[in-house]
């Protein structure tokens, strides 16, 4: 036994959600009552001068294993997620095999025990190999050791509505939810970027804002008439926040998220035809980041998702028109979201647990993150410098691949210290073995 | 200028271009078209898509500079086995050669392959993004028709062009709406709604005025009027119109052609006749459809001159 498990552990004070400064103790993998804990037999960690928030829960994150392993594995993906105060991350389907049977999902889910420095709940398909065609069996990933709540065929949009309707309402029996990847493909055939009078300067093919909104009006409408609980994939555009904020004035069950990328860079970047910028959706209009903003601020969207999507070089440096589709993220979300939306005064810290970890938990039915902070709960805890400044390199990013839009970039703030359940996965900034 | 990728550039640089393009074409009416200029020089035509106009026109460019020319071709080489961008330019730049022209059908690649091999790149047209030297010797040909022998020093004030076609996907349509309103044309685009690109705020599309009505363009009397190649078998039947619909609307037919007589008649070719442009249209003493042809010689002389001469030497 080491004396991690035995010690209590105190944080004294840290500014607990950005506000008050008190003192936090952690033993047994829970916070507990830093009164009842023991100085002396406990070790002391001075947190002065830093934020304390939850754990982070990440819906959205494409940890490659199986089948990509070239580019990220769980072991690896776990790595940078802790790196980013992650303590939850949401494993996307679109592995190789895809997960849509509960050999799969069980396989993803063991590794993440094994990995030991976040808890990995995978997402399966909503439909078989995410061919569209028909629906994967969605009960039997629900019932498996994996416990699937969250369905997704991410990389792909469930674009056939008979389909999307019979996954709905499959989804609500289980008290799952579906997360669409909302892109109309008739009208985005060999779209890379935003489409927009930058895309015909660079003679790039456009990806309009409406082949995002008009999906997620008709899910919308599909959810309403199911009952069932809807979540739309990475928000980019304008109109989507409208539709998004329409549906929820009429009490449909409905929830977003946007990318730290789309709240932050726009698609102008595409101008270098650096691959590293190509993603989708495709960075958007200046009006577009405004909005995504606001609408995060306002609850319009619920939840901040990386999409981390780890791709190797090879992926990506080639032409625009040739690269991979997507960034790491997990590394760099906190600090984006600091920058996009903290400094800005559009959120203030308590709104950042929220948006990074209790709601995104409560749609992902991931306990445990309901009570942040507050005594009781799992102790999955991270404390943040928000004083300091970081210019991103390679060093920072601990998975497997480089693709970030940030290389270069200064960040402000620096995840210091992070505890899964109580376990130390973060330390002074570097990741535990 | 250490590349050309982009036709984008200032008034006084391209009419130095057009300058050197007229030094250059003075030797094609010499016996022997020689110059010594770029003698020990090699230069290789890197071409993706196959073009035989664009890559012979840049072969007796570089020939008649004196360089030594190699042509790859990006079928049957290793960038057809899978061999990435990247690595087909990193290993032509490692055999020491002093500069690439590259033609490619992804937007963007020469600029890439710009930064990756550190060696003067010359656009020769990638993907739907530009042509560079295509919209040079649009600019040359034209003016020798204003100017003659006179067109040294002289840039394209005031002169009217209208350009035909799908512009959405054309690169000599974006090249020539960067170059010629830089030498202070007035350029507009005409083509059906479906082949024109997104429009800005302002209502411009490429950053120039655009148009659906070709009769309402030869209504305006352009000074010249540019036909592109229509490709309608890229999408057929479903945005783009059918060959019955374009003629109706976009062709340059013997009828449009009899309205307008001071007009010059340009095409970057290879021409469907009949389909952008009636013959008639295109053997009219109005058509400068060949001394494009025989202008794409001299600017291309000069872009290669002004990129690898050593008294050049990627200074500028």
């Amino acid at each position: 036994m080491t004396s991690m498990q035995t010690r209590a552990t105190i944080l004294v004070g840290a500014s607990i959600l950005g506000g008050e400064s008190r003192d936090l103790a952690i033993d047994g993998g829970l916070l507990v009552d830093p009164a009842t804990v023991d100085r002396d037999r406990a070790d002391v960690l001075d947190a002065s001068g830093l934020i304390a928030l939850p754990g982070l829960v990440d819906l959205h994150t494409h940890l490659r294993q199986p089948g990509g392993e070239q580019a990220e594995t769980v072991a690896t993906g776990v790595r940078a997620a802790a790196a980013g105060g992650y303590t939850c991350v949401f494993a996307m389907a679109n592995t190789s095999p895809v997960a849509d049977t509960p050999a799969v999902v069980e396989q993803v889910h063991r590794l993440g025990l094994d990995a030991g420095l976040a808890t990995v709940r995978p997402i399966g398909a909503v439909t078989v190999g995410l061919a569209g065609e028909r629906l994967a069996d969605l009960g039997m990933l629900a019932g498996s050791a994996a416990r699937v709540r969250v369905f997704s065929d991410d990389g792909h949009c469930v674009a056939d509505a008979e389909l999307m309707r019979r996954a709905l309402e499959h989804a609500a029996s289980l008290d799952a939810v579906i997360a669409q990847h909302a892109q109309d493909p008739a009208l985005t055939r060999g779209a890379v970027m935003h489409e927009s009078p930058l895309a015909a300067e660079l003679g790039l093919t456009g990806w309009p804002s409406v082949a995002e909104a008009s999906i997620v009006a008709r899910d919308a409408m599909l959810a309403e008439a199911t009952g069932a609980r809807l979540h739309v994939c990475h928000v980019s555009t304008v109109e989507t926040v409208e539709v998004v904020r329409a549906a929820k004035a009429r009490g449909i069950r409905i929830t977003a998220e946007v990318t730290p990328h789309h709240l932050l860079l726009t698609e102008e970047l595409v101008r270098s035809y650096d691959g590293r910028f190509k993603v989708n959706p495709p960075l958007r209009a200046e009006r577009d980041v405004r909005a995504l903003r606001e609408a995060l601020a306002d609850g319009t969207i619920d939840i901040v998702a990386t999409d981390h999507a780890p791709h190797a070089p090879e992926a990506k440096q080639t032409a625009f028109a040739d690269a991979a589709f997507g960034m790491v993220g997990l590394e760099t979300a906190l600090g984006a979201v600091q920058q996009s939306m903290v400094e800005t005064g559009l959120l203030d810290w308590a709104g950042v647990a929220r948006v990074m970890s209790t709601a995104p938990a409560a749609i992902g039915r991931e306990p445990g993150y309901d009570a942040p902070l507050e005594i009781g709960s799992p102790a999955h805890v991270v404390l943040v410098d928000a004083a300091a400044r970081t210019t991103i390199d390679a060093s920072h990013l601990k998975g497997r691949s480089a693709n970030s839009p940030f290389l270069g970039v200064e960040l402000p703030g620096s995840v210091r210290h992070v505890w899964h359940a109580g376990r130390r996965t973060v330390v002074d900034g570097e990741v535990q073995a | 200028m250490k590349h050309l990728l982009t036709a984008a550039m200032p008034r006084e640089e391209a009419v130095a271009l057009l300058d050197l393009a007229e030094d250059m074409h003075q030797i094609q009416e010499r016996e022997v078209k020689k110059l010594p200029a770029l003698r020990g020089r090699t230069v290789v035509n890197l071409f993706f898509e196959d073009s035989t106009r664009t890559r012979s026109s840049f072969e007796i460019a570089g020939k008649w500079l004196s360089a030594d020319v190699i042509n790859v071709s990006g079928k049957g080489s290793s960038a057809s086995k899978g061999e990435s961008l990247r690595d087909t330019g990193l290993t032509i730049a490692a055999m020491g050669v002093d500069g690439v022209v590259v033609r490619s059908g992804a937007s963007g690649a020469p600029a890439l392959l710009a930064d990756w091999i550190g060696r003067p790149v010359v656009n020769a047209g990638d993907g739907t993004h530009e042509h560079p030297t295509q919209a040079l010797l649009d600019a040359f040909a034209l003016r020798r028709r204003i100017h003659g022998e006179a067109s040294r020093g002289k840039a394209l004030d005031g002169v009217r062009v209208a350009i035909v076609g799908d512009i959405a996907h054309s690169r000599v349509a974006r090249s020539n709406a960067l170059l010629l309103p830089a030498l202070g044309a007035e350029v507009t685009l005409v083509g059906p709604p479906s082949l024109l690109p997104p429009a800005a705020s302002d209502g411009t599309r490429l950053g120039v005025r655009a148009e659906t009505s070709l009769d309402a363009v030869i209504a305006e009397q352009p000074d010249a009027l540019m036909l592109l190649r229509v490709q309608l078998e890229r999408q057929a039947g479903k945005v783009t119109p059918s060959p019955a619909e374009y003629i109706t609307g976009w062709s340059l037919t013997d009828e449009r052609l009899a309205r307008l007589p001071g007009t010059r008649i340009m095409h970057p070719g290879p021409m469907n006749r009949g389909l952008e442009l009636s013959s008639r249209a295109a053997d009219s003493d109005a058509s400068t459809v060949l001394e494009q042809v025989t202008a794409g010689v001299s600017v291309r002389m000069a872009v290669l001159y002004a990129l690898l001469a050593s008294d050049q030497g990627g200074s500028r």
